[in-house]
């Protein structure tokens, strides 16, 4: 499966002349404690060699990338790993995504959202929203791609 | 990786306020509270301590007192210079000359004047983050009014020919400024103004308070004011002077002039000795515009397949600070105009961390923190989709 870029929502710019203050544009980035342990601890980094799922999304030089990989067993995911180049929301975000994934059926992960991975975080700066579809998107394509090759080998 | 006392590695982002500046501010911040314009003896004292505090300035820049206007800071002494200059002279011609690398503070104003009707040439530099004076004249046209040409960045930290381009500048009738914010305090300066037609300087980057700068304006250059008000600062910045704040940077820039030669040296040994240990203990980083003139105490540094704000963070979470590309994009998703201008790739950029000393840095911090960053490096790699294990 070929790269796959997450869509990023870029804050607009504000118009010198009429200047609209606005929570995300202070510019301030503040992370909870939680995020902060999950970006200095980030839980399940690593390859898995033999994976039966993997998705890369991301673009590097918009940055954020994640590789992710997924190990599957009796309809449950067994192990899973990720690398993730990019600010510590996405290392964060990544990190969270992996450890409520790990041991879920696929049915439940599929069914895991951004918002899901910000609420275990306990919340992400307003501008550090978009780094919780890093780890959605590629856990969603990670298991798309469990699915292709199960139907590919029966 | 322990607790420690805080290493401060961002003197370029701002500075501690020196104790000569504190004394020297106190007094204005009590019973001398007179204001310049008033008639009585408070009055007149406060206007004889700003005008002591304007000479100050102008011996340093070895420019006459009229050539200093104070103001709140760089940002509107760069605001002024711009703004003032192309409104003054906006019958001659309607052509600004300045560079891709120059502080949002002169970028934003251009770009607002291109709004307003000015064509704005923004000048590319070469890969070590310097602009080329021959690319300067042959930007000049007929209706070229204004120059404005960075004397320092403060991102690389790289050194422009600003005495080549001001001869330039001179011979071709073009007003010249120069946004001197981060060279003043780190360089040799000289008498700027036989170059340079105007000059921005800030306070809080030499040890003074926050919330005061000059902008230095050579006898006979067009400027106009930008704001409306009184008759302060030679009709061309109207507003009650800020006596404590203009105490404090006069006296905190004699502070920086007397010790600037012995500071820059000692810094530039800490610079070179931070650079040397980095490269000795991480692969593939690169250090900005080391082959260019340099301010002696600001390194810039390319990490691959990290970004910076997670570096930045870690440092900060063992009490180092430090900046990523410069202050004012923190929390902006567009990486250093500064680095892409020097040819730097997107990637590149983003993993671009500042380190600017200064007095506070000793050469323990300097090993303590380069040890540290070796270690976040190699943690942040190993996590990092880009690198292989």
């Amino acid at each position: 499966m070929g790269p796959v870029s997450t869509e990023k929502a870029k804050p607009e710019k504000l118009q010198h002349d009429s200047p609209q203050p606005t929570d995300e544009d202070a510019g301030v980035i503040f992370y909870n404690e939680t995020v902060i342990e999950h970006f200095t601890n980030p839980r399940n980094v690593g390859e898995i060699e033999d994976a039966d799922g993997f998705a890369l999304v991301g673009d590097p030089s918009c940055g954020d990338q994640m590789k992710l990989w997924i190990k599957v067993e009796a309809g449950h995911i067994v192990d899973i790993k990720f690398k993730s180049f990019g600010c510590p929301g996405a290392i964060a975000t990544s990190s969270m995504t992996t450890h409520l994934a790990m041991g879920m059926y696929l049915e439940d992960a599929r069914a895991l959202t951004d918002d899901d991975v910000v609420r275990a975080l306990g919340g992400i700066p307003a501008n550090k929203q978009h780094c919780s579809l890093l780890g959605i998107n590629a856990l969603l394509f990670a298991i798309k791609d469990y699915e292709q090759r199960s139907k590919n080998q029966p | 990786m322990k607790a420690r006392e805080l290493i401060y590695f961002d003197h370029n982002a701002t500075t501690p306020l020196c104790t000569e500046a504190r004394q020297a501010m106190l007094p204005f911040l009590d019973t001398a509270f007179g204001n310049p314009s008033s008639y009585h003896r408070l009055g007149r004292q406060a206007r004889s301590d700003v005008e002591a505090g304007r000479r100050t300035i102008a011996d340093i820049f070895g420019c006459r007192p009229t050539e200093v206007l104070f103001t709140s800071g760089g940002t509107e002494a760069n605001n002024l210079a711009l703004r003032g200059a192309a409104s003054a002279m906006k019958d001659r011609g309607c052509h600004i000359i300045t560079t891709a690398i120059e502080h949002h503070s002169v970028l934003k104003t251009c770009e607002a004047l291109g709004r307003k009707g000015f064509n704005i040439t923004f000048l590319p530099v070469d890969s070590k983050g310097v602009v080329d004076p021959q690319l300067v004249a042959d930007a000049i046209r007929p209706d070229t009014i204004l120059l404005s040409v960075m004397h320092a960045n403060n991102e690389t930290g790289a050194v422009q020919p600003v005495e080549e381009i001001g001869r330039i500048a001179r011979q071709r009738g073009i007003t010249f400024h120069s946004d001197a914010i981060q060279a003043f305090g780190k360089i040799a300066m000289g008498t700027v103004l036989d170059y340079a037609d105007m000059v921005s300087v800030s306070a809080h980057k030499v040890y003074g308070p926050r919330g005061v700068g000059a902008l230095l304006v050579r006898r006979g250059t067009s400027l106009s004011p930008i704001m409306t008000g009184g008759h302060h600062e030679h009709g061309l910045r109207p507003g009650t002077e800020n006596m404590a704040a203009i105490a404090g940077f006069a006296a905190a820039a004699g502070q920086a002039v007397e010790k600037l030669a012995a500071e820059a040296a000692r810094l530039a040994v800490l610079r070179d000795r931070f650079e040397e240990m980095l490269l000795q203990t991480i692969p593939n980083i690169s250090i900005n515009s080391c082959d260019a003139p340099r301010t002696p105490n600001t390194s810039s540094i390319c990490f691959s397949g990290i970004e910076s704000e997670s570096v930045l963070l870690h440092l900060d979470l063992l009490g180092i600070c430090a900046s990523a590309g410069s202050a004012c994009t923190t929390g902006d998703p567009e990486p250093s105009h500064v680095l892409r201008a020097m040819g730097l790739s997107s990637l590149q950029a983003q993993g671009a961390v500042r380190f600017s000393f200064g007095s506070t840095t000793t050469p323990e911090q300097i090993d303590s923190a380069a040890e540290t960053l070796a270690g976040i490096v190699k943690k942040l790699r190993g996590v990092s989709s880009l690198c292989q294990n």
